[in-house]
Parts: structure tokens; sequence; C-alpha cells
């Protein structure tokens, strides 16, 4: 079994990014579908996680940007509940996401007896961001370290290792998760919880306090 | 990371530090460290009044603490050049203007001139800032630039009056990228085009904490009732700040509750429709005691931050709007504000959290009796507003974007960038 000598000391990387519009706008459902299929796959993966980067108040409703506008642009309750289900991680790549989401789409188109319109204020703007990512310099070689710092971690931080990495990584799982599991079973039931956490309505913040307070529960309960 | 380091208050970036957390500064520290020595200029058309001259008197010096070598060029021109720009800005904003071949010319020769000047300047940065209209024609004297230039277009471009856009849009295009305020504001250009929302300083004249004294003041500096409710719009005596809806809006609602209006106007040496408009406004309140219609010098800030935190509620009933610093500005100051339904607003305001949205003064007036109905609910709107500002209109959340851009133009414009 590996041990912490043997693990990869883990490596704090922080992340700022910039919102680009990809210049494409739509303002009906056909019109979406199509659009869907040309935008970058980088806007894709945006609209999935990009309202994190975003000022915001109240309480996400559907949980990625395709079925918030369903339903507020297009007022589309059953489209924005099939579209808010569709989980990128259980996709191998964001291609397949994007076509699963224009499946869903055309299967709703046929169902339709008219295609769903928004107003011309509440068009869909697609987007897509750019990352820079820089080395902290930050090396934790035991998770029982790495815990105490959890709690002041950027918000950069944790996108990047807990949000980034789901679109990174091969596990498509979170950078603790995949660093823990190189100490074979030590941490398992710590690994379990952390790829049990629904990142989906929380905050950067929220999310922050959810793995600090995972990797502290975990700790106390050590003998 | 931020655990182990301390900014010391005197410092300059410290004094930053203790208002949003010293990991937002060492955040800014890393990005910046890409870009130390970077020549970076900025130029836009006013160096006093409005928002993007404020934006600049502090980006300027924050970007120089983090070792960019930052400057800020203003270029001036005549009448007639300014006459343009002002067309060019409600042409911009979807009003039908139509504009002459001399006034065009004035605005071309301006443009031309002051590129001359500026040559030694332009030609060597590594990175420059156009901002807004007026000077986006300097691009074209550059051919020889060495660096990358981007347009910084601050005003709402949602439905710009097409004759006027396809005349600029030319100018545009040369440049390597532009930035807008928000998603609908973006326009077919052939580069990158970056979203990044404007912000405030917390530490300006206009936005840091004031002694009670101080604010009590201006009741009598302004012959204001400090018994009286007070709502207060603060924005340059423009059409599509609709100053007139605002009258017509507390007029309504003075019928059923009590209350003072306060129209507090700056002056922009840009802006040479403003005389027109105050004179609009001043018929408007003539004969109303509890309107006051206040004209203050381009550097009243401290006047301005005094006035906003004297006030029960914000208002600015824009009818178009790029952002709306003075929104922000109201919400750092713990007050809710009620805001037009438009551009950077509805990124702002938040019906029933940070205020409320409008798109009459019939909906403004509901909307004042409402808050001033209830006192608690107005408290807790005005906490909500400022701790929202300080999540994410600040100027270090500004600048982070800024950096970020540029990093990501040096390094080519990939989506995803190592530094460091």
């Amino acid at each position: 079994m590996p041990d912490t000598a043997e693990t990869a000391p883990f490596e704090v990387k922080d992340c700022a990014l910039i919102t680009l519009s990809t210049g494409i706008r739509v303002q009906n459902l056909r019109e979406f579908r199509d659009a869907l299929e040309k935008v970058p796959v980088g806007s894709i993966d945006h609209h999935f996680w990009g309202r994190l980067l975003r000022p915001q108040f109240d309480e996400p409703e559907y949980n990625n940007d395709f079925a918030s506008w369903a339903y507020h642009g297009l007022h589309d309750k059953s489209l924005a509940e099939q579209l808010s289900m569709t989980l990128p991680t259980d996709f191998p790549d964001l291609e397949t996401l994007r076509l699963e989401l224009i499946d869903t789409v055309e299967k709703h188109l046929d169902e339709s007896e008219m295609i769903p319109w928004a107003r011309a204020d509440q068009l869909f703007h697609f987007l897509h961001s750019q990352i820079v990512v820089f080395d902290t310099g930050l090396r934790f070689g035991d998770p029982r370290d790495l815990t105490a710092y959890l709690p002041s971690l950027s918000t950069g931080c944790i996108y990047y290792h807990f949000i980034d990495a789901r679109s990174r990584t091969r596990q498509r799982c979170d950078d603790f998760s995949a660093w823990l599991a190189g100490f074979g079973d030590r941490y398992e039931s710590l690994r379990l919880r952390l790829c049990g956490f629904d990142p989906y309505f929380s905050s950067l913040d929220e999310i922050r306090a959810r793995v600090a307070s995972l990797f502290q529960a975990f700790f106390e309960e050590q003998p | 990371m931020c655990a182990s380091i301390h900014y010391r208050d005197d410092e300059f970036l410290g004094r930053y530090a203790a208002v949003t957390g010293a990991c937002v500064i060492q955040h800014l520290e890393q990005l910046a460290a890409s870009l130390k020595g970077a020549r970076v200029v900025h130029v836009n058309s006013t160096r006093e009044g409005g928002g993007v001259a404020e934006i600049l008197q502090k980006l300027i010096p924050l970007k120089k603490a983090l070792g960019i070598d930052a400057r800020w060029e203003v270029i001036e021109g005549t009448p007639a050049f300014y006459a343009c720009t002002k067309s060019f800005h409600n042409a911009l904003q979807g009003m039908d203007i139509r504009l002459s071949d001399k006034l065009l010319e004035a605005y071309e020769e301006t443009n031309a001139r002051c590129a001359e000047r500026l040559k030694p300047i332009l030609e060597q940065a590594d990175f420059v800032f156009i901002h807004d209209p007026q000077p986006a024609a300097l691009l074209k004297h550059f051919p020889e630039r060495r660096g990358q230039w981007i347009w910084r277009c601050h005003i709402d471009v949602r439905q710009p009056f097409r004759p006027v856009w396809k005349y600029l849009r030319p100018f545009l295009s040369a440049y390597d990228a532009s930035i807008f305020s928000l998603p609908e504001f973006a326009q077919p250009l052939p580069h990158p085009q970056y979203i990044i929302a404007p912000s405030i300083d917390p530490l300006s004249e206009k936005n840091r904490d004031l002694p009670n004294a101080e604010i009590e003041k201006v009741y009598d500096r302004f012959d204001l009732d400090p018994e009286r409710p007070m709502v207060l719009q603060v924005s340059r005596y423009d059409r599509f700040k609709d100053p007139v809806g605002v009258i017509r809006a507390c007029r309504m609602a003075a019928k059923l509750t009590p209350l003072q209006l306060v129209l507090a106007g700056g002056e922009a040496s840009d802006d040479p429709e403003g005389q027109a408009v105050l004179e609009e406004v001043r018929q408007q309140a003539e004969g109303h005691p509890d309107i006051h219609v206040l004209l203050l010098p381009a550097d009243a800030h401290r006047t301005i931050n005094a006035l906003q935190r004297a006030a029960d509620i914000v208002i600015q009933k824009s009818l178009r709007e790029g952002f709306g610093l003075t929104v922000t500005e109201g919400m750092w100051k713990g007050r809710p504000v009620i805001g037009g339904d438009t551009g950077g607003i509805r990124l702002q305001v938040f019906n029933h959290y940070t205020g409320f949205l409008v798109r009459t003064p019939e909906g403004a007036a509901l909307r004042i009796r409402y808050l001033l109905h209830n006192g608690r609910l107005r408290r807790q709107m005005g906490e909500r507003a400022r701790r929202f500002v300080l999540d994410n209109f600040l100027i270090t959340r500004h600048l982070r974007e800024y950096l970020t851009l540029l990093v990501s133009l040096q390094a080519g414009g990939r989506d995803r960038m190592m530094v460091g």
C-alpha cells in the first residue's frame, strides 16, 4: 500500500478566469439547438460552471445556465428540468456532453407544437472563459497538514482544484480526491465523502467551507 | 493561499487588503508577476467627471503598485469634437442621430492631432487601452505599433443606431480585443470580446467612511430637512438618466408619504448637452420646495459621499445604462437602490434583495412608497447590498480581470495558460 512517502505532494495551484463572448446569441429553441452544435466546446463547459464566477444573489433554481434560460427565458419548465439533470461528469468528454444536450433539445422540439421563444431582452448569450493558472509554491505531503490550510485557500484555488478538475482530469472528480487515492485505502472514507459532495448549488465560498469541514471531521474521527 | 500574508495598513496595497482581505491582494500580486515592467497606457477624453475617469484615477496607481509601468493619457478636442462624441454616445445607446460631415471631420482631426502628440508613448507601449469611442480613431495612426490595443466600451451598445455603428466599426475592427461591461453589449467584431464589469474604489473620497458630523452638514448646506425621508439620484444631467422621470415618480409618491428628492448632478467636460437637460430639470422642479436640484463641481466627491449616506433610498432610474456606478456607490453605503430595469443595473439590483428594478415613474413611485413604509426591510436590503458590492464590484476584482486579460493576450489568447 503506498504511504505518504511514496505519494507525490499536493501542489496548491491558484487560478483566475476571464469571460469572453462567443458572439453567438439566440432567441428561440431552434436557434439554441443550432448554436449548441457550433459553439466552441469550452462554451458548453462555461455554462455549467460559469455561474460560480458571476455576481448573483438568489439561490440558483437550476444548476446550469441552459436550464436557467429554459425556465426564465423560454418559460419552459419541463425542458428546464430535463437540462438541469444533465451532469457533465456523467460523460467522458465535453463533445459527448454537447451531443447529449442537442439530443435533449431536439427531442423537446419534436414534442412541441410551437417553438418556444424568449423576449428580445432575454436572449441567450453563449460565453466562454480563459483560465490563467499559477503555482502558489505550496506543497503538502500529508493530508493532515493540508486540513489546517483549507479554510484560507482562495476561491481561485477552490475553483481550480474542485471544479476545473472535473473537466481537466480523467477521473472527472476533484484534485483532492485524486490525491487521496494515491494513499491507497488510508483516506478512502474521506475520498468517498469528497466525491459525494454535490457542488452544483453552492458558491465557491460554500464549497471551500464544505471541503474544509469534511477534512476536519475525518481527522477528528481518527484515533 | 494567504494564511501567512500580512500587509501593513499604511502601505498602499495594505489599505486595500484591510477592506478585501489579504488573499485578494496576494492573488493580484501573483497574477501581475508575469507582467512586471510591462508598459500599459490607458487613453480617454476626460481627466475628471464620469465613471471612466474615476476608475482610471485608482486603477493606474494600483497597477503601478503591482510593478506594471502604467500611465494615463487624455485626449482634448474642440467643441465640435465633443458635440460629435456626445452624439456618438447617444447614438450607440440607440438614439436616431444623424451626424454631419463637419462633425465627423472634427472627430477624425482631433484623433489625428492627438495621435501625433502621443506617438512616442503609444507606439512603444506593450498594451494600450482605449476607452469609449472618443479616442477610438487613434489606432489607425499607429501602423508601427509594437503592442496590443484593446478597445474598452463603457456604454450600453445593445442596440446601437446602425449608421453610427457602421461609421465606427472600421475603427474598432482593427483592435486586438475589446471589452464590454455585459454579454448583451458585445457586438460582432473580428477579435476576442472580453466581458468585464466596472467597479468602485472603496478608499476613494467618494466611497470611504465619513464621520457623522460631515454627513449631517449636507442638511444645512443644501437646505434639506433632516426629519424628512430623502430620495437621492446622483448622475450627470443626461436624458438617458431620466431625471424628469424621477421628479414625476417622487411627486406621485409624495402624495401619500412625505419625502424630499435630491438630484445631484456633476459636470463632465466632455458632455455639451448637460446644460440643456439641467434647464429642463429645473423647470420641472420649479414650485416644489422638496425637490432639490444640485449642480456640483466634478471634484465634489466627499459631498456626494455624504449625500449618499444621508439618503434613505438611492434611485437610478436610467433608461439606458452602461453599468451604473452610482448604483454601486449607493449600495456600498448600505442603501437599497431603485434602478431602471436596464443594462448593468440588472447585474446589481435584485428585486427584494438589494432593491427594485423599475420601468416607469409609476413603478419607481410604488417602490419608493414601499421602502419608506418599511424601515427594517430597507436596512436589511442595504446590508445585503453592501456585502454584494464587497464580493463583486470593488476595484480589486476589476483589476484582477484586467490582469487576467493582459496575461491572456500576452500568451496569445489560449483558453488555458500557466504562469509562474
